[in-house]
């Protein structure tokens, strides 16, 4: 006897029927992002046929970037250290000010009345951007990376604080309890209970972020706060094209390393 | 002098869920007390009263720890970190930070005394060192103290909690469900320990178990609980199959179950009286399945 008439001996059993709801449900949810695309249309000011109208001007505009002039690189890679150097202090000063933050933005630490204020704070921090926070800080220090600094601290405390008070909510509470049994005091918990727990996240979402904060320190310059950003607008607002792709080629390989280096240290700690 | 004394203790979870109703009971200095029930009987719930980590309901009660209250009334007292300085607990899923070290975990029994200063930048001094270490070789795993405790055995970890009360100074154990989790020889390591230190060094033992067969060979005094309520106090051989039979009816079985037939220990399937119990059953299934 074959499987395929063993098979056959017994009847298949019936496919469930078709869900009307669903189905229905479905369709709907098509037809919304529909409306929604048609809607947003002329307000993005979609014209697709400029991309073929325009296609010439287009490929002398991408000409002018070949070949990159890399004549000033020792410049160039001066400002990308410049640019990693602001990143690496606007990071380790949010980390700092994120351990507190962060739990004290912890449910199970603390009571509500801190933990709501002190994360209503952390998402001011994080729903401005960088850029407006170094637009301010340009008026308030002066041009120069340290406004910058300053807006990444700022920026990534309020986004550390919430990464890391995430990490506390999911500890394992008995290690805490057994602290707790043997008379120490609540900082003790935390330093000993809390923290051994949460570290390995804790580095490896620090490190994730140092990784942005290198990329948002490169448009940083833009508004005048230090870096690479500085000479990339220069450069753009000034037609010098060749330059501006040798810029543009150097970030891409800076940034690239640093997210590989950082990728293997978080792999090392987790 | 009276060890541990609880008045008229109850505890309900919830709008309905008594866990505890109405429980008194007494220990004496230097006593080795079990305490048994079933799954969901109120006997970590009890336990972590007494501990002072969670108050009891509002209503007349109070519980005592070496003539100093813990709590009054469903408020635990004020002063009760000093209180809990002499209290050791030793927990069924062990509670040591998995990241530390043993010996670290060990030495957090100075915690409550040391200054906080110190111990709070993670400086120990020689003398607290060579105490844990001691404590250690008591419990037989100083020769693992430099690892972390996660990659202990369960039995290992156990005695690694056991040797941080030991560190601590603890006058009273409060061990809770410790050999649920382990198998046979582990618990037989665990309870031994608990034993020779109540011999050695007269600390008062109150340990929880679902196994009879161990109250009656480690403690001289049992007492019994079921649904929230003490059923027996007193000298553990009275605690014949017959008579926890009487006790219990069917969920005697489970309390019977010798160490090899517990996976043949049935689910209790009545509602769950205290939500700290669920902890332990799962646990429990764990250990036995």
């Amino acid at each position: 006897m074959t499987l395929a008439s063993g098979h056959q001996t017994t009847p298949s059993p019936i496919a469930p029927p078709k869900n009307l709801k669903r189905s229905g449900l479905n369709i709907l949810g098509w037809a919304v992002l529909a409306g929604l695309l048609a809607w947003s249309w002329e307000g993005a000011d979609m014209r697709p046929m400029a991309l073929i109208d325009d296609a010439a001007n287009m490929g002398q505009f991408a000409a002018g970037f070949f070949p990159p002039d890399f004549t000033e690189w020792k410049m160039y890679v001066d400002e990308i250290f410049v640019t990693i150097q602001i990143a690496i202090w606007g990071t380790v000063l949010a980390i700092v000010l994120s351990i507190p933050f962060g739990i004290m933005s912890s449910e199970n630490i603390v009571p509500w009345w801190i933990c709501q204020p002190t994360r209503r704070l952390m998402d001011a921090a994080r729903a401005i951007n960088e850029i407006v926070f170094a637009m301010l800080f340009v008026v308030a220090v002066g041009l120069g990376p340290f406004a910058g600094v300053l807006a990444l601290w700022i920026h990534t405390t309020g986004v550390l604080a919430k990464l890391f008070s995430e990490a506390v909510e999911a500890i394992d509470p008995r290690p805490v309890e057994g602290i707790r049994a043997t008379g120490a005091n609540a900082l003790h918990e935390i330093i000993y209970g809390v923290i051994p727990q949460v570290l390995p996240l804790w580095i490896s979402y620090s490190l994730y972020r140092f990784e942005s904060n290198v990329r948002s320190a490169t448009v940083l310059g833009i508004v005048g706060a230090g870096g690479i950003g500085m000479l990339l607008w220069e450069y753009i607002r000034g037609f010098y094209y060749a330059e501006t792709a040798a810029v543009i080629i150097l970030i891409i390989v800076s940034v690239s390393l640093l997210d590989m280096l950082s990728q293997r240290l978080r792999k090392l700690v987790t | 002098m009276t060890a541990v004394s609880v008045k008229n203790l109850s505890k309900t979870f919830g709008k309905t869920n008594k866990a505890l109703k109405g429980v008194s009971l007494e220990l004496e200095e230097s006593e080795m007390v079990a305490l048994i029930g079933a799954s969901g009987s109120g006997k970590s719930t009890l336990i972590r009263h007494i501990a002072g980590l969670i108050p009891g309901d509002n209503s007349q009660s109070r519980i005592d720890v070496f003539g100093s209250p813990i709590q009054t009334n469903g408020k635990i007292s004020k002063g009760v970190r000093n209180d809990r300085r002499e209290i050791g607990v030793v927990f069924q899923q062990f509670n040591l930070v998995g990241r530390l070290s043993v010996l670290t975990n060990v030495l957090m029994g100075v915690l409550g005394r040391a200054s906080s200063f110190r111990t709070l930048l993670g400086i120990f001094t020689r003398a607290e060192k060579k105490l844990a270490m001691d404590a250690l070789n008591r419990v037989g795993i100083a020769s693992h103290a430099a690892q972390r405790s996660s990659n202990l055995s369960g039995g290992q970890q156990q005695r690694a909690a056991i040797a941080r009360t030991i560190v601590q100074g603890a006058k009273l154990i409060l061990a809770d469900e410790p050999i649920a989790s382990l198998d046979p020889a582990s618990s037989r390591k665990v309870m031994d320990n608990l034993e020779r230190i109540n011999r050695e060094d007269g600390v008062t033992v109150l340990v929880s178990l679902h196994q009879v067969d161990y109250a009656i060979k480690y403690c001289p005094r049992t007492i019994a609980m079921r649904q929230g309520e003490v059923v027996f106090d007193g000298p553990s051989d009275q605690l014949t199959p017959q008579f926890l039979q009487q006790l219990y009816g069917s969920e005697s079985v489970e309390l019977l179950a010798k160490e090899d037939q517990r996976e043949l220990v049935p689910e209790n399937t009545g509602p769950e009286p205290a939500e700290q119990e669920t902890e332990g059953r799962r646990a429990f299934a764990y250990a036995a399945g």
